[in-house]
């Protein structure tokens, strides 16, 4: 709320007809945050963009087709389509932005097929007109360019990235380009409704698509380490340690031999020994390796960390970890060299269970934390229950992760309530928010 | 009521004598003297930092490390002709490194001293005398605060500091005045410019991001980039910078524990001159690369995805 005071405030001290003055103030006093950005630019266009005077939907559809109409005959259409695709593929070649937003605006004209009042969103439009362009090929011929048979790796790696970059700054001209119609068909409301995107911290694991995966992973990294930096600030901070006399005499000098300034020992308190056993089938993989990667991250914090995945065969991946400073490179190779099938590759939890027990659990101590990670979908195999009972009986504390919602725990083939009386706690996490407010509890 | 300009009403509060004039007639003047000391700003950079000297508000410069926040304070220091005073945070500043002190030695002293031989000395007169402004160090804020020539006020790295003592800062932002309770408040002679810069390793306050303009400063494209190589990196070929600039973007693209910051790809630009190289080969930047990537795995991801082999 303030800030929108803080914005209008702002807004009455600039000249608001000059445009990137005006957004920049709006964005200097709303926007507090690097990741919101994009969503302030998508939402500042919805409202605010440079309307061209061009009247409605209709009149904006029809206006490019009828110029091309005058200008050939009976090959008009397939000639145009060609020619708009060469003076497209010229204005990626030469980097000419006026060209690129140019061909922008004829290709939605012609290939989106934006029809008034039609609810479709403006994902499907893009789709249309990048299909019709077949940007793909073109990404390819502009990456050829200026190469040839003497070209190293290096120069096609450079070519190749300068032509993506190219060909995503002209999506994003198309993408603004058919918001702009929509807005104008629609109204700036509706449209403000149906952009509205997540945060990564927010999107559930288990459905997201590729695209918000792909955020995921990006988010996964930056979050993990300001989790670290978080809990080790914390842990500096906690209670004072004992008094450090040798120390508050030294800094007593100062002030005439007078204690004005007592300093204390840092603290020491005990760190936790985490082990983690993670189910790793289908669907339920990539909590797994998201888990995996946040908990090591942050393995400082904790002074042993073991990991264990399984399907219905159980490995230990601690040497993974241990092995390599990235997290997020050891989470790969888990997927290549973990031993997790052991009979017909359906989860097997009784099983996993059972091979920890008799490998394992002798070294389980009463500092140990256990997590397991998984939706308790059992496929019908025996439970065995009574192996997690004995599991918990020799740890600190046992806590299951569920990344499916709490109304599908136990439909189906999910024994959740068998093995939830030996949990201390079973917790629905479905977001990395959820998992790094978990996980950051745990220290 | 009507509403008041910022910085009159600011100037009100201060009790100044006349309402400073603004330091930049808009924002390409800005960038135009930024750039005359070697600083190039993007359209966000000059357009924010035009505002906040227009709305007499400090600038929350955020951004991963090596991205020129600092250099923009420096920059803007230069430009003005200003002293730069800089407070560099950390973990456990406190109010006696960030605002002032009282110098104990001094005041001791100053009791030891004022005993003449046989009489004890009025406690009211001496208590008034070791509570004076002489006997007060003034550390980075008070100083930013009590200064009369100009100053830019840079507190730098504010993330590293605990959330708690962030209030340490929220008088300064917002009233430019410090409190001492034996001396009373403290107003600043004149409207400083103000920057504070983050790495973003923490989230902070909404406090503090209320009382600032907020400017994200992320890596530069490739074209501005290229254009800061050629400022920052004398007689290197503009072809080079090019293609030093698209080398960096592809590595930044990939997922490394720490993409190459701009500082580094200045260093890797002038080791490149220094080593009389006019373009880059495979073998030139595989031997070079530790320059650009700190991380022996991120090493070895990026000379295993661009050249397909070993390092």
């Amino acid at each position: 709320m303030s800030e929108t005071v803080d914005a209008a405030r702002a807004l009455e001290s600039i000249d608001i007809a000059d445009q990137p003055l005006f957004r920049a103030a709006l964005r200097a006093t709303l926007v507090k945050s690097g990741d919101h950005q994009s969503a302030f630019d998508t939402a500042y266009d919805v409202f605010f963009a440079n309307r061209r005077d061009e009247g409605d939907l209709e009149t904006m559809n029809a206006a490019p087709e009828s110029s091309s109409r005058d200008a050939g005959a009976a090959e008009s259409p397939q000639r145009s389509g060609a020619e708009l695709a060469d003076q497209l593929f010229d204005a990626l070649r030469e980097h000419n932005l006026r060209a690129m937003r140019q061909s922008a605006t004829e290709a939605v004209a012609r290939y989106a097929g934006i029809e008034p009042g039609r609810p479709v969103g403006g994902a499907y439009y893009l789709y249309r007109t990048i299909r019709q362009l077949d940007l793909e090929e073109m990404e390819r011929r502009l990456s050829a360019l200026g190469l040839g048979e003497s070209s190293d790796a290096l120069e096609e790696r450079l070519a190749s990235d300068e032509a993506h970059q190219r060909i995503e700054d002209f999506k994003a001209m198309v993408e603004s380009e058919i918001r702009e119609r929509l807005v104008r068909d629609r109204g700036a409301e509706a449209m403000a409704e149906s952009v509205r995107e997540t945060l990564p911290e927010d999107i559930d694991v288990m459905h997201a698509n590729r695209e918000e995966m792909a955020q995921l992973e990006r988010a996964l990294r930056p979050l993990s380490r300001k989790l670290a930096v978080r809990l080790a600030r914390k842990r500096r901070r906690r209670r004072r340690g004992p008094i450090d006399l040798r120390h508050t005499m030294r800094s007593s000098l100062s002030t005439g031999g007078v204690p004005i300034d007592v300093r204390f020992k840092p603290p020491r308190p005990a760190k936790p020994e985490i082990v983690v056993i993670a189910d790793v089938s289908g669907s339920v993989a990539s909590f797994a390796r998201f888990t995996l990667h946040l908990v090591h991250a942050i393995s400082s914090q904790f002074s042993q960390v073991r990991s264990f995945v399984f399907v219905d065969g159980l490995d230990e991946v601690t040497h993974l970890f241990a092995q390599s400073d990235d997290p997020a490179e050891a989470v790969e190779r888990i997927t290549a060299e973990a031993d997790v099938i052991a009979v017909d590759g359906h989860s097997d939890y009784g099983r996993a269970f059972s091979t920890f027990a008799t490998h394992y659990a002798s070294q389980l101590t009463r500092r140990t934390t256990v997590l397991i990670l998984g939706d308790a979908r059992n496929n019908y195999h025996p439970a065995q229950a009574n192996v997690l009972e004995d599991i918990r009986s020799r740890v600190k504390a046992l806590y299951w992760l569920n990344p499916e919602p709490r109304s599908y725990w136990n439909s189906g083939d999910s024994i959740l309530s068998l093995y939830s009386p030996h949990c201390d706690d079973v917790l629905e996490c479905r977001t990395l928010r959820q998992l790094e407010s978990f996980v950051g509890g745990l220290t | 009521m009507s509403a008041l300009d910022p910085r009159e009403e600011l100037t009100q509060r201060l009790g100044l004598a006349e309402v400073p004039p603004v330091r930049f007639a808009s924002p390409d003047q800005l960038r135009t003297a930024l750039a005359a000391h070697d600083y190039l700003s993007s359209d966000a950079i000059s357009s924010v930092t035009f505002l906040a000297d227009r709305l007499a508000k400090p600038v929350l410069v955020e951004g991963p490390a090596g991205t020129g926040k600092t250099a923009l304070a420096k920059a803007v220091a230069d430009s003005l002709g200003a002293r730069l005073i800089r407070l560099q945070c950390y973990e456990g500043l406190d109010e006696s490194k960030a605002l002032y002190e009282w110098n104990y030695r001094k005041q001791l002293l100053r009791i030891q001293a004022g005993r003449p031989e046989g009489s004890a000395e009025v406690w009211s007169e001496l208590e008034e005398d070791i509570f004076a402004e002489e006997f007060l160090l003034a550390r980075p804020l008070l100083e930013a605060i009590t200064a009369t020539d100009p100053v830019v006020l840079l507190i730098d790295e504010v993330d590293r500091v605990e959330l708690e003592t962030e209030a340490l800062l929220l008088e300064i932002l917002s009233e430019y005045q410090v409190s001492i309770p034996e001396l009373g408040t403290l107003r600043a002679r004149q409207i400083p410019m103000v920057f504070l810069t983050s790495n973003n390793t923490r989230e902070l306050s909404e406090a503090l991001k209320r009382r600032c303009l907020y400017l994200h400063v992320g890596y530069p494209d490739v074209e501005r980039e290229r254009d800061i190589i050629i400022s920052r990196v004398p007689g290197i070929a503009t072809a080079l910078a090019e293609q030093i600039a698209q080398v960096v973007r592809t590595l930044r693209l990939m997922d490394l524990k720490k993409s190459p910051s701009v500082s580094e790809t200045l260093d890797w630009a002038r080791t490149l001159v220094i080593l009389g190289r006019e373009e880059l080969g495979e073998d030139l930047v595989v031997e070079t690369l530790h320059i650009l990537l700190k991380y022996q795995s991120d090493i070895d991801k990026a000379t295993r995805e661009i050249f397909g082999r070993a390092s």
